[in-house]
């Protein structure tokens, strides 16, 4: 059985002009071990497709799918206690920006701690115990005294890597990361792209990687699934999308990497119709 | 020829106030840079943050003054601590920034954006300055229509077009580019690197092009300068330096940067399995 499935995911927004669909009909299955990459670019639905899953929309938002299943569990059905119960323990997610998505006013210690507390049943000196351990396995020098700092007393890099601790806290099965590397630096990027690698090949936790830099896919997937519009493009292995895409949009998007280019003009992506550039 | 630019040994300090019990600290953000940047080429600036380039970048839009050290615009000496910037001066430098949503003021209309400049730095009578206004807006690629609009009505590529409309409108011996398209979509970013190039081709304009982003510095630049920490560890033409980088930062920087050609990702592949294999 396939750790997370989903089955044409829609979700819309009301706004003053109407619905606005930003997922319309996603198909997508992941099973445990497995990295997917979803790469699309800005308004394509790959981030608030996720966020469904995770239950982080706005009430605005209508969410609808056939099949939304995360490790036995149906997503839609789940009241939001029972979810909190999952989110953060099974499934975790680590976004773009680490310095907002820490809190400035509470030491790194008591955060990571506070995802122990609620989800495991541990006293206080085993939560210590883990919190430490948690840093050390995210590569951060000398945990103990780092519990106490605040997250303006670490750089970009090490914030988004106390998020991983966070994330990984409780053994997820299944890790989201929204542009974790997006904020940061290149050789910061390879450290954060390493980390998570490292980590998701020792615990065998699936690991979809949201993003829209695809040196990135190219450097962690498994599989690809393209998105354009709120629309699936195509799904393939990671080799088999450099080397043949089958869609349309993804072969203008490969073609407009700079490294790629040919002559002195690099090809312009220009509007496609999703609907028939999409390969199924 | 008269290089545009010619810089030697720029210095620029900082002067960090100390606490109660501190003294007062200097820190030296830009250490002795030289170069020379001819008409018409484009000198690219590779470093992360805290490499002091954009501090390079303020010393040589006349924004800030350097604390040692010679700068050279068409041959003249220019010390904009010495002796205040002319009109004449100002003309000569223009930059476009990373962010097109804050480097545009939201209550100012397109047309007044490009002839501000205009208004400030020269005698021409109104009519003339919206005729040459009416021109740049077209020969960025964007309609006579957008003229009367307000800059929230426009996607981030366009913005960056008009930011870019506005700081060649007065036709700037230099031109400095900081980190122009790290905020645009891939196929946003394809259109704006070839209008960078179609201008330089039809205008003959002198580019500074600042960016942490090595495809990108591959394709436009002709020189490339890699800052560390305030120096600049490696300069040399593009074929050179992407050949044969030469210092162990510029190497770690190629290193990291992510791949995404077949056989990189054939050989990941290979790797990960090997490593599959071993652990399970």
């Amino acid at each position: 059985m396939a750790l997370l499935e989903i089955k044409n995911l829609t979700v819309s927004f009301d706004t003053s002009v109407g619905l606005f669909h930003a997922v319309k009909g996603i198909d997508l299955s992941l099973d445990r071990g497995d990295v997917l990459a979803i790469v699309g670019e800005s308004g394509s639905g790959k981030s608030v497709a996720m966020l469904s899953v995770m239950g982080l929309l706005p009430r605005t938002a209508k969410v609808s799918a056939d099949v939304m299943r995360f490790d036995g569990t149906d997503l839609r059905e789940l009241s939001a206690h029972d979810r909190r119960r999952i989110v953060g323990k099974d499934m975790a997610m680590i976004f773009q920006e680490p310095m907002t998505s820490l809190n400035p006013c509470f030491t790194i210690g008591f955060q990571i701690e506070e995802v122990l507390r609620f989800h495991l049943n541990l006293d206080r000196s085993a939560r210590r115990k883990r919190a430490i351990e948690l840093l050390t396995q995210v590569g951060i020098a000398d945990p103990e005294s780092r519990l106490r700092s605040f997250p303006h007393q670490m750089s970009g890099g090490q914030n988004q890597r106390v998020m991983i601790a966070m994330a990984i806290a409780c053994s997820p099965k299944l890790l989201i990361a929204d542009e974790p590397t997006t904020a940061l630096d290149v050789t910061i990027q390879k450290q954060i792209l390493d980390l998570l690698m490292k980590l998701q090949a020792d615990t065998g936790m699936g690991l979809i990687m949201i993003t829209h830099n695809i040196g990135v896919v190219a450097e962690t997937a498994d599989r690809v699934v393209v998105q354009y519009k709120g629309r699936k493009m195509e799904e393939a292995g990671v080799l088999e999308l450099f080397e043949a895409p089958k869609s349309p949009y993804t072969r203008a998007l490969l073609a407009a990497l700079p490294e790629n280019a040919t002559g002195d003009r690099l090809p312009v992506i220009t509007a496609f119709d999703p609907e028939t550039a999409a390969v199924r | 020829m008269v290089a545009v630019v010619e810089a030697r040994a720029l210095t620029r300090d900082y002067n960090v106030a100390g606490g109660f019990l501190s003294a007062n600290r200097v820190v030296r953000a830009v250490k002795g840079i030289s170069f020379t940047l001819e008409a018409g080429k484009t000198l690219a600036i590779v470093g992360e943050s805290g490499s002091g380039k954009s501090t390079l970048a303020r010393i040589l839009t006349l924004i800030d003054r350097q604390s040692s050290g010679e700068l050279r615009l068409n041959g003249e000496p220019i010390d904009i601590g010495k002796a205040p910037v002319t009109k004449a001066l100002r003309r000569k430098v223009q930059m476009v920034f990373q962010n097109p949503y804050g480097s545009l003021n939201p209550r100012q209309k397109i047309g007044d954006v490009l002839m501000e400049p205009l208004l400030l730095n020269t005698d021409l009578p109104a009519q003339e300055r919206r005729d040459r206004a009416m021109d740049m807006l077209v020969k960025v690629g964007l309609e006579p229509q957008h003229f009367e609009r307000y800059p929230h009505m426009f996607s981030g590529g366009q913005r960056q077009r008009i930011a870019i409309a506005r700081a060649i409108i007065m036709r700037p011996a230099l031109l400095v580019l900081d980190e122009p398209v790290s905020a645009l979509d891939l196929s946003v970013q394809a259109q704006i690197l070839n209008l960078l190039a179609d201008l330089q081709d039809e205008f003959g304009l002198t580019y500074i092009f600042i960016s942490h982003d090595l495809s990108v510095v591959r394709y436009i630049a002709d020189e490339v300068m890699v800052m560390y920490l305030g120096e600049a560890v490696e300069q040399a033409s593009r074929d050179r330096i992407f050949a044969n980088p030469e210092h162990p930062y510029t190497q770690a920087l190629f290193q990291a940067t992510p791949k995404a050609s077949i056989s990189a990702i054939r050989a990941r592949l290979a790797a990960r399995s090997g490593h599959a294999n071993v652990t399970g």
